[in-house]
């Protein structure tokens, strides 16, 4: 935008800018920091901010006394086992409906959209039930699976998104040098692909990780991934305020990192390309 | 031109996402509806046969029913204005000329990151509680009487909560619209001598408004089936229940299967009506 603002407005909105985002962030700073204190210093009145005796010490209780590492392990296995399987089922159907549409593609996705409302609750006990009966309720398999078909949809949206953005005259003059289906896909198509798939799964794995509803319901002591193990500090553990933050430092590190790469794609993502 | 080859080879291509939705769809729905029409208490004697309506009426008239509909909207309502109003603003700032937008950015969008049960715990034990949390200090500090937030503001803090998880969604997607907004027009609105307020309320907002929109709908989905947030903070006491939750409750807690899953297919016509004006909206989009 070329309007000319005068560098005071432009001071002030900074100001104002930086003093709401630190506010907004500061819960999570807050519990960043507090991972660092000793419990007693963790209550203190009044609350320390950065004057207090730095300690790693939480985190090697947390580890020890949690088996953290399991938790870590399983929250890796789910959201990455989950989203490739579904970045897999996903392609190549949307593939086939950006670049050989027919009169059914719109409905066939709005009704996939339509998957993605259905309230969890709704399907609880089926679920659960299935799952017994499968024998898979507390495992990484199931919560796979479920965390699969939950997001299938944003995955062939977000993919479907993508694919459309790659000019057709491409693949046109492919065919006509007279590459196949096959070698289109792979040779063509796919790299140019790549940075649309590549958001589509950090987005899709951001979202795994942070599920909330089918992991805590899902799960007892094996397969419990990372949202359990923080659901576990509920109370009375939660009162030992440096371990809890110790435990939340270490289960949201990872995701806000990979979440800070994923802004641009975020929007596109979640509004099912609606808002772009 | 497409060949009646790929034709087919998009079809075979589709399958396996179809088939799986589908089923995920299907399977489950016709089990809800199966156990909502029968007396199932699975710890109880099991499957004591076909009830007709008895659990929809039961769910409906059970003395948690209207105030688990009253919470539900309660919160919804509160989230939906909180987050779109502020956000609004927010994103109206962020679009300003300023030093270190980026990091700004990052700050803002940081909560939606947060597994919900990490959010939840942090405010409810480090923010929340009477005797150790935060806010307590500060509200000693101004000499006033902590609160119990969990017991005596139970919905409060859960809007709290919620709000701040769900604001920078609705803040992103606003700013992105913002972005959009041809600025050809508004320097011509401003050389016109429109004021800012002017400018806001008739070139702005009107263009904003389908972002927001979707922000509402979207938003509203989410919202209405928040678990984590009270399973972890009230666990559903002090009148913070939601429907979603009373159905969790008869379900998994009380094993009253009938009964959950005639509340089960309430809650999945509540989410329908919802959907389909989102999916007018999304489906007008895909036209273009």
């Amino acid at each position: 935008m070329a309007r000319a603002v005068t560098t005071q407005r432009k001071a002030f909105n900074t100001l104002l800018a930086w003093g709401i985002g630190l506010g907004i962030f500061f819960p999570i700073l807050w519990t960043i920091l507090t991972s660092f204190k000793t419990e007693g210093q963790a209550i203190a009145d009044p609350p320390l901010f950065l004057m207090f005796d730095w300690t790693l010490e939480n985190y090697a209780v947390v580890q020890e006394r949690s088996d953290y590492m399991k938790f870590l392990t399983n929250s890796v296995v789910i959201a990455g086992g989950s989203t490739l399987l579904g970045i897999l089922i996903a392609i190549p159907a949307a593939w086939s409906m950006a670049f050989v549409p027919s009169k059914r593609t719109k409905d066939i996705l709005l009704w996939m959209l339509s998957t993605k409302m259905l309230p969890a609750v709704g399907v609880l006990y089926p679920i659960y039930l299935l799952f017994i009966e499968l024998g898979i309720l507390d495992t990484r398999t199931g919560l796979v699976v479920v965390l699969m078909l939950i997001n299938l949809p944003i995955i062939v949206w977000m993919l479907y998104t993508y694919f459309r953005e790659i000019p057709s005259e491409i693949l046109e003059a492919a065919r006509m040098d007279g590459a196949s289906l096959k070698s289109e896909i792979l040779y063509v198509l796919t790299p140019m692909a790549i940075p649309g798939i590549a958001s589509t799964i950090l987005l899709n794995f951001i979202l795994a990780w942070n599920e909330a509803f089918w992991t805590l319901n899902l799960t007892a002591a094996k397969a419990a991934p990372l949202t359990a193990f923080i659901a576990s500090y509920s109370s009375p553990e939660g009162l030992f305020y440096a371990k809890l933050s110790a435990a939340s430092t270490m289960a949201i590190a990872p995701i806000l990192i990979l979440g800070w790469f994923s802004q641009k794609q975020l929007v596109r993502g979640l509004t099912f390309g609606a808002v772009k | 031109m497409a060949t009646q080859h790929s034709r087919s080879a998009a079809r075979f291509m589709m399958a396996p996402a179809v088939v799986l939705l589908l089923g995920w769809m299907l399977v489950p729905l016709t089990m809800t509806l199966y156990f909502s029409f029968k007396k199932y208490l699975p710890l109880r004697g099991g499957d004591l046969g076909w009830v007709g309506f008895d659990n929809y009426v039961r769910f409906v008239s059970s003395s948690s029913f209207w105030p688990s509909v009253q919470t539900t909207l309660v919160i919804v309502g509160g989230v939906l204005a909180i987050t779109l109003v502020l956000g609004t603003l927010l994103a109206l700032l962020l679009d300003q000329p300023m030093w270190g937008q980026g990091i700004v950015r990052i700050l803002v969008i940081a909560p939606f990151f947060v597994m919900p049960t990490v959010s939840a715990l942090i405010w409810k034990n480090m923010f929340m509680d009477p005797n150790y949390g935060l806010f307590s200090y500060l509200w000693e500090f101004f000499g006033a009487e902590p609160i119990q937030w969990m017991s005596q503001a139970s919905l409060t803090s859960i809007i709290i909560i919620v709000s701040w998880q769900w604001l920078p969604f609705a803040t992103l997607i606003l700013l992105t619209a913002i972005q959009s907004l041809d600025s050809e027009q508004l320097e011509a609105s401003e050389m016109d001598g429109a004021t800012t307020i002017k400018r806001f309320w008739h070139i702005i907002l009107p263009h904003l408004s389908r972002a927001m929109t979707v922000v509402l709908l979207i938003q509203t989905i989410f919202l209405l089936s928040i678990f984590a947030e009270i399973f972890v903070t009230t666990g559903g006491a002090f009148g913070s229940k939601t429907l979603t939750y009373l159905i969790f409750q008869r379900v998994l807690e009380s094993q009253n299967v009938g009964l959950g899953s005639a509340g089960g297919v309430y809650a999945i016509i509540l989410a329908n009506i919802v959907a389909i004006f989102l999916m007018r909206i999304v489906g007008k989009n895909l036209d273009k």
